[in-house]
């Protein structure tokens, strides 16, 4: 016994000196984490605070005006919520297949070998920064897109009625349809992840049930990962639309930065983050600079939409699984 | 059955009173009293999810770590009640050691594997501190692997001194009890067999509480042994009486290999 | 054609469809990495390190400037960011499991992951530029620290989870309090995944451009006052790139070979680290 420890009680006062620093230990823990969330708050309280007196001006009505104009002091969102529709849109529609064919190829038919380079490459390009691409886009992929694309497209479907309007107007490389396109190349590789992530959540022994019966590779991605893994799919969809609605450099550089709604793809126009990057700097504190903030306060809640049903898709279908 | 099944000898060093233990409204141990006799070897054995490894969670609150998991009754640690809100649990912990079924070294060195448990409660000068960790590491028959690498991770060691290192970490704290839940069950037969010989030589100085699947283990190296199943306590008493002539048909079954 | 002959040739084409796709992923990446390096790389000389940048129209000059105020701006967000994002998800992991508010503060973090960044400016420029009176590099690095928090509590969080249950029981077993568990056993045992978190938040916020345009803005001079607005290397490149004299367009093509070369840098790094610690 003589080596033993003292009984008991004799460590009462370390053990009070423990519970005070693990309640402080808590404590501090929860205001970090406070801290987090409330930032988030902030951001929505201070831009429904800055954006009101344009509101208080316009109402409702600024989401569907379409005027731009700063002299005047008038200010709708249309033009700008049009653009970041429409370059989204665009960028999606490129995006969704080839994504799919990368997450198809490195679940399904890639060499075992190769499928860490190349799910490596793929995380890299995610990680190149949106001003590379805006760059790239408009010293490289405009000049070529308006000498060698562009004049093609004309050709082949500018008298297709009903789309043909689409492709009409000079080309000059810089607009809406290229800034989609750029767009689309920094979505892919976050569309691309989460596709070839949740793909991976398929029990094998399903698929191998349906290799089992004779299926091709191609039967079952369609006939059973695609059903499998729908709702974990269409997350990651959204959240390459929740990046692409908010990318602000990758659009800045080549969608021409006009306050204006022209039919064709081919015209320049704007988003709400270019006209941010643009105007902001430049505004005149009063109306122009609280509708900069309007548009703010509408693309923080379009995207958080997105993003937020975008995380419960892929929560549930990476969670769920075999309903 | 709430009646305390009797250890034959031995005075008792925790004392088990009708104990129940819940896992939210599933109800994981049923009455449970007994005694764990003080400088012996106790084990716990029966099928798997019997609550045996339950039962052994609870003699250092380790449920505690978890919402929804509570327990009723009384466990009595020289005069104290273990379950009282009040009684502090890192204490009860210091007190009551324990290992686990796979090897938890601790990402830092083997000194520090050590030293870390021993500075919660104890300020030690240097010198002091290099002789416990020798003794424990001593105590627990890793000490010739060990004294050339003392400042190498812990990890870097095999699965069986990994064990070891624990057992050497948990006795470092100079505890009255050590816990041993399914200890060997992660490891090969010659490390098992290490590990069985130091239990045999701890229990001189250490009350022992171990938790096996192995019958045959538990012949070998406990003083008592308790057949829980279905979250009760079945029988308990002496091994060698408990083995060669069970009072309960469970038991009989159980040990002869009819279920489980 | 009979039906099997039409099965083997859709399945034909649909994986030829899908190396197609991998190929344009692949050669997207080549490409823009390869323009990168064929504009930029002529660009970078001992000047481009050692000199200020240019007035508009003027030959010469380099980028000194915005190099020290990306360094120091994406320092001090580290230095801010890192503590509050590893105790945030500590709480998150060790004391959050059935909370409403670690709920709802795990979903906040999520969304913010990948809310516009340029919306995070806006908030710094409402709550410290418009209130304290200018643009400076505090609110710079505040804007991205917005952004490098949910990076770093996210990939805390994770990591802690992974520790196995049985690790921490036993840092428990010995008697420890549970902040020591946390920070000395827990913590440490999933410290490379939190460097690597750390780093790909440093990775996330070095090539932010949009942040900085209302909050640290730019300044054409060399500045280590974090008062006042600051030179950095995106905001320039913004700027350069757009005007129409080639010294600056040639400047920007390469200040973003840097800055591609350092993000890129920092995330195989990371990758590499995490990857050697974990497969030990």
């Amino acid at each position: 016994m003589s080596d033993m420890a003292p009984p008991i009680d004799l460590h009462a006062s370390q053990v009070r000196k423990f519970n005070i620093q693990d309640m402080l230990f808590h404590q501090v823990t929860l205001v970090f984490a406070f801290i987090v969330l409330a930032a988030l708050a902030g951001i929505l309280i201070s831009l429904a605070i800055e954006a009101l007196p344009v509101l208080k001006q316009t109402g409702p009505a600024f989401l569907w005006t379409n005027v731009w104009n700063v002299p005047e002091e008038q200010f709708g969102a249309l033009s700008a919520i049009y653009g970041t529709v429409v370059t989204s849109v665009i960028a999606l529609l490129i995006a969704v297949p080839v994504s799919f064919g990368i997450a198809l190829f490195l679940t399904e038919t890639c060499p075992v070998w190769l499928r860490r380079p190349l799910g490596t490459a793929i995380e890299l390009l995610a990680g190149v920064p949106s001003i590379i691409y805006g760059i790239w886009g408009l010293f490289v992929f405009a000049p070529l897109f308006a000498q060698h694309v562009q004049p093609h497209l004309q050709t082949a479907l500018g008298d297709v009625p009903v789309i043909g309007g689409w492709f009409a107007g000079p080309p000059i490389g810089i607009g809406i349809l290229t800034a989609g396109i750029v767009l689309s190349l920094m979505v892919i590789p976050f569309v691309a992840s989460v596709m070839r992530d949740v793909f991976e959540t398929v029990p094998a022994p399903l698929k191998e049930s349906a290799y089992g019966v004779g299926c091709t590779t191609w039967e079952v991605v369609v006939n059973v990962v695609l059903p499998y893994t729908r709702v974990g799919v269409i997350g990651g969809i959204m959240l390459g639309l929740g990046r692409a609605l908010g990318e602000t450099m990758a659009v800045t550089f080549v969608i021409g930065n006009a306050n204006r709604i022209v039919g064709s793809l081919f015209a320049p126009g704007t988003s709400i983050a270019s006209t941010l990057a643009n105007e902001f700097g430049e505004a005149d504190p009063g109306l122009h600079i609280s509708s900069l903030f309007a548009l703010g306060l509408v693309l923080f809640v379009i995207t958080f939409v997105v993003l937020a049903l975008s995380r419960w898709l892929i929560h549930r279908g990476t969670v769920k699984q075999g309903k | 059955m709430s009646a305390p099944q009797q250890t034959a000898d031995g005075d008792a060093i925790l004392e088990v009173r009708d104990l129940n233990f819940f896992y939210g409204d599933f109800r994981g141990l049923t009455n449970v009293s007994l005694d764990i006799a003080k400088s012996r070897v106790t084990a716990f054995i029966g099928p798997s999810g019997c609550g045996k490894s339950t039962l052994l969670r609870t003699f250092n609150r380790m449920y505690d770590l978890y919402p929804g998991q509570r327990a009723e009754g009384q466990i009595n640690f020289h005069g104290n009640n273990l379950l009282d809100r009040k009684q502090d649990v890192n204490l009860v912990r210091a007190k009551i050691g324990m290992v686990f079924q796979k090897p938890t070294p601790f990402p830092m060195t083997i000194y520090e594997n050590i030293a870390f448990g021993v500075r919660l409660y104890e300020k030690l000068p240097k010198s002091e501190m290099d002789d416990r960790v020798e003794w424990a590491l001593r105590k627990a028959a890793i000490w010739e692997e060990t004294k050339d690498k003392l400042q190498q991770s812990g990890l870097s060691l095999s699965g069986g001194q990994q064990q070891r290192l624990c057992i050497a970490r948990t006795i470092a704290v100079k505890p009255e009890i050590v816990l041993l839940d399914e200890p060997t069950s992660a490891l090969d037969p010659i490390s098992t067999a290490k590990i069985e010989e130091l239990i045999n030589e701890l229990k001189d100085d250490y009350t022992i509480a171990i938790v096996t699947h192995n019958m045959q283990q538990a012949a070998r190296i406990s003083d008592f042994t308790a057949f829980m199943y279905l979250g009760e306590l079945v029988e308990f008493g002496k091994t060698d009486t408990l083995f060669i002539k069970p009072r309960e048909k469970q038991t009989e079954d159980y040990i002869t290999g009819r279920f489980g | 054609m009979s039906l099997y002959t039409r099965r083997i040739w859709t399945n034909r084409i649909g994986i030829a469809l899908s190396m197609l796709a991998m190929a344009f992923g692949l050669l997207a990446l080549l490409w823009i990495l390869w323009t990168l390096f064929y504009n930029g790389f002529s660009a970078l000389s001992w000047n481009f390190f050692t000199q200020d940048t240019p007035a508009p129209g003027s030959e010469g000059g380099g980028l000194r400037n915005a190099i020290v105020g990306s360094l120091m701006i994406v320092g001090v967000t580290t230095l801010v960011s890192t503590p509050i994002g590893i105790l945030a998800g500590i709480y998150l992991a060790e004391f959050g499991t059935t909370s409403k508010f670690a709920a709802t503060t795990r979903f906040i973090t999520d969304i913010m992951l990948s809310a516009p960044s340029i919306v995070v400016g806006l908030f710094v420029y409402a709550l410290v530029v418009a209130t304290l009176g200018g643009f400076s590099g505090w609110a710079g690095s505040l804007a991205l620290s917005l952004i490098a928090i949910p990076v770093v509590v996210r990939t805390t969080e994770n990591m802690l989870l992974l520790v196995p249950t049985s690790l921490r029981e036993a840092a428990f077993a010995v008697g420890a309090p549970r902040w020591q568990v946390s920070l000395k056993v827990t913590l440490r045992a999933v410290k490379a995944g939190v460097v690597t978190g750390i780093l790909l938040s440093i990775a996330r916020v070095t090539g932010e451009t949009a942040p900085l345009l209302f909050t640290a803005l730019n300044n054409q001079f060399y500045s280590t006052n974090m008062s006042q607005p600051m030179g950095n290397l995106p905001v320039v490149i913004f700027q350069f790139a757009m005007s129409p004299y080639d010294n600056w367009v040639s400047l920007a093509w390469g200040g973003a070979l840097l800055i591609a070369l350092l993000v890129l840098g920092i995330n195989v790094i990371a990758r590499v680290l995490f990857r050697k610690k974990s497969s030990d």
